[in-house]
């Protein structure tokens, strides 16, 4: 396989005395889906806001590209081309679809308005509904506050949100888990459709048939650490399941 | 990105492009809390204009109360942007009061201790130190509240107690007199083709505040910090500059106010100013902004400052006596609080 794009090696946080991740590693290479699995706990979401510059981590390296990393905040890891869509959403409930899907990268008019801060509504509120469009996302009407869409409706405006601007990576925390049956094969065809664009995605899921369906390949999350790895397509939910419950140990995976 | 999906799903439509027509202006202020208040505000006119046609539509009551209350609305205004970040701010009649007093000092300083004859000049420094004055207290609160993360409400009430406690120390705890006449003349009690000129500033302050509110990226940004703080920090905002920034300028608008306040009464007076605070948080709230954050308008904030004004000039008009007025906003503001909450509590429950 070629380069890795994103290695993270033996990553440790801490939150006060709560040991979240004690060493995890993690590999990401491009045009990829790779999913990360684990317990409730294991430290999935830790490692995620790891990786795209939420929290730092207490200790460990980060690769990007080859190179050393270190992430300093959101903006860093955007400006990197890594984009998140997190287990809470991180959405602003009051605004609507259109303003979360440009929210820290407003269009603003040209000339002298839009140097006085003046946003473009109109053309962001167009490509808002053909970006919305083009990934199948339904919605009533463009102009209500997410607040008043369904957790799935939500959960689709994130998705889209964080596919729209990534160039190298996506991380997804259970971007499935409020979908209905049609809306999950949606962004199971959004994932795959990333992919074949060259971007890595990284899943996160607790549906098993979901992640074999789709990943190329599978890591293993247990109490912190890297715990297994496999292939996409040799592997079975009974391996899986050992191997999150500490059954099945890989010697090589940390 | 390029494959469409099949676009219509067990009856919910999917969004097309094409269908994106603007939602019809009556529509959107329909579900809006400001047309609510604005009916309420046209309500309490006409019933008190039915009862009593030749006091209440005079332009003299027209008149007065607007320039009563355009101080209010201007310390109104700043406050709409703080409360929508959901914080608060108590400070705004202290820092009003302290901008006043160091404004006069300053003027009677420049003028061998007495202003009352000093020139343009004088006033514009005036303006210029009421104004710096206001700045300092927003940026004090805004550091504290933003950089040291403590509780907005905790960090105002102690410069509401600072501020005022300052303006009474530099003044000696007494009004401070020697306001320039070509001020009080001018923006204090002068008029434009039969307008006040205090309601005019008010009125451009007002303005440009709902265009920063609705049309910016600074306004999306003072809504996205009050609807979800971690959502726009990890959008990249940067919520801790954003919010001093917020508090900078309710500073600079009491400041401001301060100014316009000596310039009306041509005194710099140390009391009279404890419940503007709660004058200014009670017409952002009736105004339909959303103590939790998130949602509000500056047009709501304008209707909003104008009930308690309005209520008070209907009760003196008919004789009932104005003990009443503080009761009547008060249930007001609850019901209007009490709307807002249930209604997001039923939006939450989704
Ligand atoms: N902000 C925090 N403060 C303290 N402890 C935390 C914090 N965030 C996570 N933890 C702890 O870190 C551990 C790992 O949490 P994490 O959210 O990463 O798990 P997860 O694998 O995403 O679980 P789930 O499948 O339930 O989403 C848990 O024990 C959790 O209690
Ligand atoms: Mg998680």
């Amino acid at each position: 396989m070629s380069e890795p794009l994103l290695e993270a090696r033996e990553l440790v946080k801490h939150y006060g005395s709560v040991e979240a991740l004690r060493g995890a590693s993690f590999t990401a290479y491009p045009g990829e889906v790779v999913s990360l699995i684990g317990d409730n706990g294991a430290g999935k979401s830790t490692l995620v806001k790891c990786l795209s510059g939420v929290e730092r981590p207490t200790g460990g390296t980060l690769l990007f590209e080859g190179e050393p990393l270190e992430l300093t905040s959101p903006t860093d890891a955007r400006d990197h081309g890594i984009e998140t869509v997190f287990q809470d959403l991180a959405v602003a409930p009051d605004l609507d679809p259109a303003a979360n899907l440009y929210l820290g990268r407003e269009l603003r008019k040209p000339g002298v308005l839009g140097w006085l801060g003046v946003l473009d509504k109109h053309e962001m509120r167009k490509r808002a509904a053909e970006h919305f469009y083009r990934l199948g996302v339904s919605l009533q009407s463009i102009d209500v506050p997410i607040a008043a869409l369904s957790g799935g409706q939500r959960q689709s405006v994130a998705v889209a949100r964080s596919v729209a601007w990534a160039s190298k990576i996506v991380f997804m925390d259970e971007p499935t888990a409020a979908l209905g049956v049609v809306q999950r094969e949606r962004v199971l065809d959004v994932i795959k459709r990333v992919r074949d664009e060259g971007i890595a995605v990284v899943l996160i899921s607790h549906n098993m048939p979901e992640v074999l369906s789709v990943s190329d390949r599978i890591e293993v999350l247990r109490l912190g650490r890297r715990v297994a790895r496999f292939k996409g397509p040799d592997t079975s939910v009974e391996e899986l399941v050992g191997a999150m419950t500490g059954a099945l140990t890989q010697e090589d995976a940390a | 990105m390029s494959t469409v999906p099949e676009s219509k799903t067990n009856g919910e439509t999917t969004l097309s492009s094409e269908d994106e027509g603007h939602t019809s202006l009556a529509k959107r202020l329909a579900g809006a809390n400001t047309l609510w208040i604005g009916v309420v505000l046209l309500l309490l006119i006409a019933v008190f204009g039915a009862i009593r046609p030749d006091a209440v539509l005079t332009t003299f009551t027209l008149q007065t109360t607007l320039v009563e209350t355009s101080v209010l609305l201007v310390l109104a205004v700043g406050m709409t942007f703080v409360i929508i970040t959901s914080g608060i701010d108590l400070s705004v009649g202290s820092v009003l009061v302290f901008s006043g007093v160091t404004s006069a000092m300053t003027m009677n300083a420049m003028s061998g201790g007495d202003a009352t004859k000093a020139g343009w000049g004088v006033v514009w420094v005036g303006l210029l130190v009421a104004l710096v004055s206001g700045a300092a207290w927003g940026l004090l609160n805004g550091l504290l509240i933003a950089k040291s993360k403590i509780p907005p409400l905790i960090v105002t009430l102690g410069s509401f107690g600072a501020a005022l406690g300052a303006g009474q120390l530099i003044s000696n705890g007494s009004n401070v007199a020697g306001v320039p006449e070509v001020l009080g003349n001018t923006l204090g009690t002068g008029t434009y083709l039969g307008i006040p000129n205090l309601v005019l500033l008010a009125a451009v302050v007002a303005a440009i505040g709902a265009l920063l509110l609705t049309t910016t990226r600074f306004g999306r940004y003072t809504y996205a910090i009050g609807s979800n703080e971690e959502a726009a920090r990890r959008v990249g905002i940067s919520v801790t500059g954003h919010l001093m920034k917020i508090y900078l300028l309710a500073g600079v608008l009491a400041g401001l106010a301060g100014f316009m306040a000596m310039a009306y009464f041509r005194v710099a007076s140390v009391t009279g100013h404890d419940t503007d605070n709660l004058n200014a948080i009670a017409g952002v709230v009736l105004g339909g902004t959303s103590l939790f954050g998130g949602a509000g308008s500056v047009v709501g904030t304008v209707l909003g400052v104008f009930i308690p004004a309005v209520l008070r000039k209907g009760f003196v008009i008919l004789g009932v006596n104005v003990y009443w007025q503080p009761i009547a906003v008060a249930i007001v503001l609850v019901a209007a609080v009490w709307f807002d909450q249930s209604r997001r509590r039923a939006r939450n429950q989704r």
